[in-house]
């Protein structure tokens, strides 16, 4: 039984994913370009994939590894509807900085 | 060997998403998110799920970043100015990012250990046992997920024409 968690236990696997999840959520909200910040959502997406397939195998069951197959289908959907959404707004603006985007403020 | 290759594929991807995120290059940022990808594949091997990395090595690497790739080529984003109105904003995110990293570690660390009930068979992440699994306890999520893909290519296809209320002219 050559398994993973006999030479890193689940917490290392743990203090990853959150440091990535972080990290995707400092980029999302300190970057003001609309495809990074699309990107910082796909790295946070990544994070909690990673952390499903180490609990899934961790604890032997395949379930997980199936619900990582439907988040990734989601989030492919996610990406060509988010992409056309922006490739939309700089034919209208000229711009994907998302800090023009305020008029639901005045 | 397993556990250098853990800790060496988290700093690269760990370095590689920081750098995503601070490069002032478009394209720049979208290479490192796919190396960035490519070790999260690699951690995928480690743990025995190789059908999901080489899914998501398709996926990812192979589509969703290509087109990333594919519309900042198309609107010429290279080098893109980002307004600095103010320092406020981006030092108030990277406070609250801080602190719930910091928040979400500590309780990590304050929560009981976990203990591992049933071990895994070498064979759950190959394609026969997901393949199994997936058509029949899971074989209506897996349907609804085709409807979804339907719904987002209509969506897109929409969304990206000119405008619809104007007839096209003659080319």
């Amino acid at each position: 039984m050559n398994s993973i968690f006999q030479y890193i236990p689940i917490e290392h696997y743990i203090v990853f994913s959150v440091v990535l999840f972080c990290i995707g959520v400092l980029g999302v909200l300190t970057r003001r370009n609309a495809i990074i910040l699309f990107m910082s959502v796909e790295l946070m997406l990544n994070s909690v994939n990673l952390l499903l397939v180490a609990f899934s195998a961790f604890h032997g069951n395949a379930a997980g590894q199936i619900m990582v197959f439907f988040i990734m289908a989601v989030a492919a959907a996610e990406v060509a509807i988010g992409l056309a959404i922006i490739v939309m707004i700089y034919r209208n603006l000229k711009t994907i900085d998302i800090s023009v985007l305020n008029k639901l403020n005045h | 060997m397993l556990y250098s290759a853990f800790y060496f594929l988290s700093f690269v991807a760990i370095f590689c998403a920081v750098m995503m995120i601070l490069s002032k290059n478009s394209v720049h940022s979208i290479l490192y998110l796919i190396l960035t990808f490519f070790c999260i594949a690699g951690h995928y091997l480690l743990l025995n799920a190789q059908f999901l990395a080489i899914v998501h090595l398709i996926v990812y690497a192979g589509a969703i970043m290509v087109l990333f790739l594919f519309v900042i080529m198309m609107l010429n984003l290279n080098q893109t100015t980002e307004s600095k109105k103010s320092y406020v904003l981006p030092f108030a995110g990277i406070v609250s990012g801080g602190s719930l990293m910091l928040v979400l570690i500590a309780a990590i660390k304050r929560s009981d250990v976990l203990i591992q009930k049933n071990l895994a068979d070498e064979s759950m992440g190959m394609i026969k046992t997901l393949g199994k699994v997936l058509f029949t306890e899971y074989a209506l999520p897996f349907e609804l997920a085709s409807i979804l893909f339907l719904i987002a290519m209509v969506g897109s296809v929409i969304l990206s024409k000119k405008d619809p209320l104007v007839v096209p002219e003659t080319i």
